[in-house]
């Protein structure tokens, strides 16, 4: 069966680095999942050492997943709207046109940093847009976020 | 204090404006230009005098009467000789205990200081909360202590409300809200002149068009001749409304505004007084501006009915259910007694819901639609063209049978504290049949139905004059009608393809099992239309040139089933524009055709400044995908 696909293919992925922060941030969660766990240990069940087993095998699924899905994080500059398309199992296409952009957001966190890169969000008057580019090369994003900026105010629209 | 006021620190006007509103109130002409001049001038003003007993005032009253309550025996003591009782029976009387005790005196100083102090504060925070109105923003500064300074710019006005709540309207006052997109982002201006707060939201809607002020006095000038010459029609809506004559000029009297002598300060007296009363009883709609008559007649009927079959009902009962049952199933009475606080909860909310509904009123104006509701507290609101971003016409279950249905809309102003709460925010039409449906969202979407500005010309224009022009426009009108009529009854209850719709294909029935009939989209001219709901049955409207981003997602499950979501994204509200269990092809192309066709209109749309004169420039730019989005808006009047 055919995947989803809009028409034009010209996709731009983020930079392969942009796995580790997002094991990191699984690794961590699964950790704290599992940590939350081990009292249960005490009650000397089984099934309790299945559940902080089960956190574990899930995290780790997880985790196996992330390059594959981090490789899906792909947007293109459309003439007029940026499309975004994220997710293997969950997949999710956004198309904003660049005159609805309020503000644009770089964000670094720790590791994100520590590797170069920024994480790129595109804020519109909708909550439920949830356009966000992570894991661009710095310069990239900054550059990219004078492109989209640039071209919002050609375009720009009220609310 | 030689400021200017607003409010009626200047009484010559005031008294004036009764007689001349009277006089030449009924042919529509503007009530006192003067003092929108004078409020609007960009200089700073003060509010109402009367605002800070409207503000919190009040709990100083009930303060002063609990004390007199407590000093009710013995002050009737004082006056009737003889009539108190002896002492001892003090013990759950502080009064008496203080009199007991000789402190009265220090109590009596007490009290006065504090109220002195109070009575300051208020005065203080009056004098210090001042606003101003230039052709750019509107201003409000206020706090004594704590200063804050709120500046909004017109242009991005997104709804003006006037509210009076029961105790401003005893007083004449009223409440202005400036609404600006965001949380709680309001400009208000708490409290005017009723009058003047009608006048000013005129002014500020004029500024915010980007209309230039010859333009609007020509226009006025059209209606104001116009009306009187109607033939012995009353005009309902003027009867109630203050362009009533007051019996001051019934006397026969003219009273010549410059010059009041004074044999005529009683009958001035007399006519605020009569003043007072028609502005308590008018349903708050200004009378000069909208037509006054509501499109839609709410019968108080027809809403009780709505409001007892809400969806709440259908809980309610089967919360009684299941405590009938628990009590036959245990034998414990005092089960029952859970009901009470439940009951004593939801009668009050029926009636709330009721009373906030009752008087609803909605029609057309210059700058925008014009809601009224509220049967002692009234709100009435404007909301320009273009500041609705999606509406939902929705049934509850129970209201099937009847044929009601409900419209709700998203804005991009959120209020927290709106005085009439989030129904009054949210609710466009509160219960109506389908003809009341199609007449309101005429009024909302007239760029989908392409009717309402065509229709306000024909019936504003009744000059024979132009009556070869207006044959061509009834006709379009009429055909527009015709053809808003069958999308909006095929979406309301149609189901399959008809209307256009294209729907969830048959193996979608294993997630929609009632519905994948119905489960639909369909694009209209500068609009998408999606219809949902087989058991509660809806119909979700999304205003292309409102439309933020469009997203389309596809779970595991769906995939599986080779179906998609499509999820239409606007401002937070209670609207969500989004439909599931679609063919994947067929979302696909939704999804493409509303992100192309949201960036076309969007360019086009030119509401912002919904008065201006139409640059040459926007209608070329826009594609003929959809020429009527901009079209009958931007020419409202001739």
């Amino acid at each position: 069966m055919d995947r989803l696909d809009v028409a034009e293919p010209a996709w731009t992925g983020i930079s392969p680095k942009y796995v580790w922060p997002e094991l990191v941030g699984w690794l961590v969660t699964g950790l704290i999942a599992a940590a939350a766990t081990t009292p249960l240990w005490f009650i000397g069940a089984w099934w309790c050492y299945a559940i902080t087993a089960a956190v574990v095998v899930v995290t780790v699924v997880v985790m196996a997943f992330v390059p594959r899905r981090v490789r899906s994080i792909r947007y293109q500059l459309r003439d007029d709207d940026l499309l975004v398309r994220r997710g293997i199992l969950y997949l999710r296409f956004v198309a904003v046109p660049y005159g609805r952009m309020q503000l644009i957001d770089i964000n670094r966190g720790p590791v994100v940093r520590a590797l170069g890169l920024s994480d790129l969000k595109f804020v519109t008057a909708a909550a439920s847009s949830g356009v966000t580019i992570p894991g661009l090369p710095e310069a990239e994003a900054d550059s990219l976020r004078d492109r989209l900026v640039a071209l919002a105010e050609s375009r720009r629209a009220g609310l | 204090m030689s400021e200017a006021l607003p409010g009626e620190g200047a009484p010559p006007p005031e008294g004036a404006s009764g007689p001349t509103q009277g006089a030449a109130g009924a042919a529509g002409a503007p009530g006192t230009p003067a003092d929108v001049a004078r409020l609007t001038d960009g200089e700073w003003h003060r509010l109402h005098p009367a605002t800070p007993l409207l503000k919190g005032g009040i709990a100083l009253i009930v303060l002063l009467g609990i004390i007199l309550n407590n000093a009710r025996e013995w002050l009737l003591g004082l006056v009737v000789p003889g009539g108190r009782r002896p002492d001892g029976d003090g013990e759950g009387d502080p009064f008496g205990w203080v009199v007991e005790h000789g402190w009265l005196g220090f109590v009596l100083l007490g009290v006065l200081v504090v109220l002195a102090v109070l009575v300051l504060a208020f005065w203080l925070s009056w004098r210090m909360n001042t606003f101003r109105v230039t052709e750019e923003i509107v201003e409000v500064r206020s706090g004594v202590v704590f200063r804050t300074n709120r500046r909004a710019r017109l242009d991005r006005v997104q709804g003006i409300n006037i509210q009076r709540p029961v105790l401003a309207r005893i007083f004449g006052a009223a409440k202005l809200e400036v609404s600006q997109a965001g949380d709680d982002a309001n400009v208000s201006l708490a409290y005017l002149r009723s009058a003047a707060a009608d006048d000013l939201r005129r002014e500020i809607l004029r500024r915010a068009s980007g209309v230039q002020r010859s333009a609007v006095d020509g226009v006025r000038a059209v209606p104001a001749p116009g009306r009187p010459v109607e033939p012995g029609q009353p005009a309902p809506g003027q009867a109630g409304a203050s362009g009533e004559p007051v019996p001051v000029d019934a006397s026969g009297q003219p009273v010549a505004p410059g010059q009041p002598s004074p044999a005529d300060a009683r009958q001035r007296f007399v006519g605020l007084v009569e003043q007072r009363a028609q502005e308590f009883l008018s349903d708050g709609l200004d009378p000069q501006e909208a037509p006054p008559e509501s499109v839609v007649k709410v019968d108080a009927g027809r809403l009780v009915g709505s409001v007892l079959l809400s969806g709440y009902t259908l809980f309610l009962v089967a919360a009684a259910v299941a405590v009938v049952v628990s009590v036959r199933l245990t034998g414990e009475w005092f089960l029952l007694f859970a009901l009470l606080p439940a009951v004593l909860g939801s009668s009050g909310y029926y009636v709330n819901r009721v009373t906030k509904s009752l008087r609803y009123s909605i029609s057309s104006s210059r700058d925008g639609i014009r809601i009224g509701y509220g049967l002692f507290s009234t709100t009435n609101e404007t909301l320009p063209p273009g500041r609705i971003h999606s509406v939902k016409v929705s049934q509850p279950l129970l209201w099937r049978p009847f044929g009601w249905w409900q419209i709700s809309i998203a804005r991009a102003s959120r209020s927290s504290t709106n005085g009439s709460g989030q129904q009054g925010n949210s609710t466009l039409l509160p219960v109506g049949d389908e003809a009341d449906v199609r007449r309101v969202l005429e009024l909302v979407l007239p760029e989908l139905v392409g009717v309402a500005a065509a229709e306000v010309q024909a019936e504003e224009a009744p000059v024979p004059s132009e009556g070869p022009a207006d044959e061509p426009q009834r006709t379009a009108a009429d055909e527009h009608a015709e053809h808003t009529l069958s999308l909006v009854e095929d979406g309301l209850t149609s189901r399959g393809s008809d209307g256009g719709f294209t729907t969830s294909p048959r193996r979608a029935a294993v997630l929609r099992w009632f519905s994948w009939r119905r489960n639909g989209f369909r694009t209209a001219p500068g609009a998408l239309l999606l219809r949902t709901g087989a058991i509660w049955r809806e119909l979700v409207i999304v205003p292309l040139p409102r439309m933020q981003s469009v997203g389309l997602s596809q779970g595991p499950l769906l995939r599986r089933l080779r179906l998609a979501a499509v999820h239409l994204h606007t401002v937070q509200g209670p609207i969500v524009a989004r439909i599931g269990a679609l063919d994947q092809d067929d979302a696909l192309r939704f999804f493409e055709g509303a992100a192309r066709d949201a960036v076309t209109s969007a360019r086009a749309d030119r509401t912002h400044r919904w008065g201006a004169s139409p640059d040459p420039v926007p209608d070329d730019a826009a594609p003929a995908s959809s020429p009527p989005v901009s079209a009958p808006r931007e020419d409202p009047r001739p």
